[in-house]
């Protein structure tokens, strides 16, 4: 493990990134290295820019009117913020996974064959390979097998985020971004999503977003905690749950704030 | 006073207004339906206009009203819903955008007759179209088009931001977005919004009376450079216009009913594409 982290090199590094929205800062010179196959968990009281953060990792911010990035986001050594930057490519190697499940209103198939098409992974066959390999990661597979042609707004709430995680799966994604999964879903369904990221965790680097302390503590090796737009602290989950080193960090985890 | 008493009120109220409405539209279509079922027949619908309209059928007018509302919607619909997206999805929403939306909802309150002076300004004379069901669909098209935009934009608006954002997130284009995840959610609030005002547009005199329509013309156009007869002018024109206006009243309770009908086609054809889409893409 501690060789593994040793030999290699951070798949994303954030350097001293400031983000706007309007004349509004929302963060204040982010520097983090994340470590390819690893799960790493944004913590941090309300309002205090952990989504605005995860955002920025797949330019979703973009969309947003009014709002500028300064500073470097490199993915694999690529500057994602470059004037050449192919946005369609980015998102391709970097999925996102949404806090409110959001499935299109359309059958389950073509929710998970969607990404696939627009990216003319085409070829009928290989497409109903690549949505059956997508749902069965997604631990959704063995549910859904017999009713792919069902609309997805028929599944639970637990289904429909494991569904939306097997389709930001489909377009093989090396990046999977999170913004609390499972902060809308019953504790079962939570579990179930806790388990998954544990199963993915060996192909995908994953960045989480979460509230829960707990929920951080038992899915990920590195967490960052995030205080009114400033990374306060990134060490290693065990660490910073046990030992931490800034005060703030310690008072956020041992629940005297937020 | 207390609270239930002006609760029992305005609740007694708000119920005799409803009633009133319910009642009055319900009269006038007992009134037509009455008067002008006896006329309508066979002979009547598919017949030509004889003596300037005092015998005789209503076929030219019942096509001529057709056609035009078949080319307005083919005009107004690509322009009117292109215009929603470009002003709800692409363009950057600042004071010119809204001074823009501004503009089309007062022109969408512009007296009928001016947008048939101004199509027979630009399209009769300046593009030198003549009367014809050209210039005629052109300014109905420009009369329904603030509708139709502000129907769009409100119909995209109402596609909840969740099936953009991962459409988009999953490496989509906007146009592919759009296209994929937006328009097919908001086509049936744009095509009832549409058909909607259009059917209603079907029925207006004012634009066409100078721009397309036939006082008399017992033929098929055989373009859309002709004239044709519409309902509505030649229903104008029996009530008002006509040496014989007593004699004709059977004639124009037909004419009014035949009308009437066409629209309510339209509008149930909405409601079935609406009823369609909705239970295709539910959420
Ligand atoms: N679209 C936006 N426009 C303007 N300000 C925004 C926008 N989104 C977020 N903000 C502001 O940026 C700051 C950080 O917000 P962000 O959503 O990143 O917080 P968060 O840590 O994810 O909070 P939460 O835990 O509640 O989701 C907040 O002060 C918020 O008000
Ligand atoms: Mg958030």
């Amino acid at each position: 493990m501690v060789n593994k982290k040793e030999t290699s090199k951070p798949i994303i590094q954030a350097i001293d990134v400031n983000f706007y929205y309007g004349t509004t800062q929302a963060l204040f010179e982010i520097s983090l290295d994340i470590a390819p196959q690893r799960v790493t968990a944004l913590i941090g009281p309300s309002g205090c820019g952990k989504s605005t953060f995860l955002r920025c990792l797949n330019r979703m911010n973009d969309i947003i009117p009014k709002t500028r990035l300064t500073g470097k986001v490199l993915i694999n050594d690529r500057d994602i913020y470059d004037e050449n930057e192919n946005i369609v490519e980015l998102r391709k190697q970097v999925g996102m996974v949404f806090q409110k499940s959001n499935p299109f209103p359309k059958s389950i198939f073509d929710n998970v064959a969607y990404g696939p098409r627009i990216h003319k992974l085409n070829g009928k066959n290989q497409l109903i390979e690549i949505v059956e390999k997508s749902l069965q990661r997604a631990a959704l597979w063995d549910e859904v097998k017999d009713r792919l042609n069902d609309n997805a707004m028929s599944l639970s709430g637990g289904q429909q985020q494991r569904l939306c995680i097997a389709r930001a799966l489909a377009v093989d994604p090396q990046i999977l971004l999170m913004d609390e999964p499972a902060s809308a879903l019953d504790p079962k369904s939570t579990t179930r999503i806790e388990d998954l990221i544990g199963e993915l965790r060996t192909d995908y680097t994953i960045v989480i977003v979460t509230h829960n302390m707990q929920q951080a503590a038992r899915v990920s090796d590195e967490t960052a905690f995030f205080y009114e737009g400033q990374l306060i602290e990134f060490s290693p989950t065990k660490k910073i749950f046990t030992k931490p080193k800034q005060k703030q960090t310690e008072d956020y985890i041992t629940g005297r704030f937020g | 006073m207390n609270v239930h008493l002006t609760q029992k009120i305005s609740y007694h109220l708000l119920r005799v207004i409803t009633y009133a409405i319910v009642i009055s539209v319900g009269y006038i279509l007992f009134d037509i339906i009455r008067h002008g079922l006896p006329v309508i027949s066979w002979d009547f619908l598919t017949g030509f206009p004889r003596r300037s309209g005092s015998e005789g059928g209503i076929l030219p007018a019942i096509l001529g009203t057709i056609y035009l509302t078949l080319v307005t919607i083919a005009v107004a619909l690509p322009l009117g819903v292109g215009c929603a997206i470009y002003l709800s999805e692409y363009a950057e929403q600042n004071r010119f955008s809204e001074l823009v939306r501004l503009a089309i909802i007062t022109l969408a309150g512009v007296p009928s007759i001016v947008y048939g002076l101004f199509g027979l300004g630009l399209f009769v004379i300046f593009c030198r179209f003549g009367a014809s069901i050209l210039a005629g669909s052109l300014t109905l098209a420009c009369m329904v088009l603030p509708i139709i935009i502000v129907a769009s934009e409100e119909a995209l608006r109402a596609v909840p931001r969740g099936f953009r954002e991962a459409s988009l997130a999953l490496g989509a284009t906007k146009w592919q977005t759009i296209r994929t995840n937006v328009l097919p959610y908001s086509i049936s609030g744009m095509i009832t919004g549409s058909i909607l005002a259009i059917g209603r547009a079907a029925g207006e005199t004012a634009p066409i009376l100078l721009t397309v329509a036939a006082f008399f013309l017992p033929k098929l156009p055989g373009s859309i450079f002709d004239q044709v007869m519409a309902l509505p002018y030649h229903l104008y024109i029996l009530a008002t216009q006509h040496p014989e206006t007593e004699k004709v009243l059977p004639l124009q309770y037909g004419t009014a009913l035949v009308l009437l009908l066409l629209v309510l086609g339209m509008n149930i054809g909405a409601v079935i594409v609406r009823i369609h889409f909705r239970k295709k893409y539910k959420w």
